[in-house]
């Protein structure tokens, strides 16, 4: 790979950085044992996956990946605010959101 | 703007995006990895730009930034003691967790720099996404639309159900 084809931003750009964020993603949701450092790492993985299929969009000429990474938005706002709703309840039944403490399903 | 410094201002994003993300993972204060996921967000909504979809770069920031950024600093200030700022997570699986961020990378990676027959250059699409957008989603997506909104109304009474302060408690 010679200067040439680096200094043209072509789709194997935005594929190396969204694989870049997957694995610190995958990283985080493995090592951590706060829940919410947990969560951060799921919110790196889908916009990996945005930015693939916003490059992968921009690259073909259609708009399925415009549209896909809308709704990927959406949903990461639902999960987001559901998973917050859970680790509260889960902080307020342990005092703690360390992962590998919860171990119980009930008090 | 010129084709150098376009260049440039790309790798200058792509490194924020990648540095903030990488200081969001490796860092222990829990407080530093929110801030820093601020910047991840806002390199990302750069790349988006880049990517010339610019509705998706205003979604991202308002949604990511003004929502989820802040719904997570409220559950790192809720869950944490903030009178003892110094206070670090523990990790643990960080062997089998190193193993898998190499891995996971080099295997993307592999498959997108070794096999291009997947890669179907069509005309790239130029100027700006909002007009298409708002064609597709009242044309083609418009159940995926509606499920979406029906989704988050289940999703804003269903945490609002679980975080709720209960009486019977006391």
């Amino acid at each position: 790979m010679d200067i040439q084809q680096l200094s043209i931003i072509s789709i194997y750009h935005y594929l190396t950085i969204s694989a870049l964020l997957l694995g610190l993603g995958i990283f985080a949701v493995i090592t951590r044992r706060n829940a919410i450092v947990i969560l951060m790492g799921v919110e790196l993985i889908l916009n990996a996956a945005n930015i693939n299929f916003l490059a992968f969009s921009k690259y073909n000429g259609g708009m399925e990946g415009v549209m896909f990474s809308l709704f990927i938005i959406v949903i990461a706002a639902a999960e987001a605010a559901i998973a917050l709703a859970i680790i509260i309840n889960i902080y307020k039944l342990f005092k703690s959101v360390d992962v590998s403490r919860i171990d119980t399903m009930k008090e | 703007m010129s084709n150098q410094s376009y260049t440039v201002i790309f790798y200058i994003f792509a490194a924020i995006t990648v540095c903030s993300a990488a200081f969001v993972v490796f860092t222990r204060n829990i407080i530093y990895s929110a801030f820093s996921l601020l910047f991840t967000f806002f390199g990302i909504a750069a790349l988006y730009v880049f990517l010339s979809a610019d509705f998706i770069a205003v979604t991202q920031v308002v949604v990511y930034v003004g929502g989820i950024l802040v719904l997570l600093l409220f559950g790192v200030m809720f869950t944490n003691n903030i009178m003892n700022p110094g206070e670090k997570t523990e990790v643990i699986n960080i062997i089998p967790g190193v193993f898998l961020l190499i891995g996971v990378i080099s295997a993307t990676l592999y498959a997108f720099y070794t096999d291009d027959s997947w890669v179907k250059t069509g005309n790239l699409f130029q100027g700006s996404v909002v007009e298409r957008i708002g064609f597709e989603t009242m044309s083609r997506y418009v159940l995926p639309f509606e499920m979406s909104s029906i989704l988050l109304l289940a999703a804003l009474i269903g945490a609002a159900f679980l975080a709720r302060f209960d009486k019977t408690e006391n």
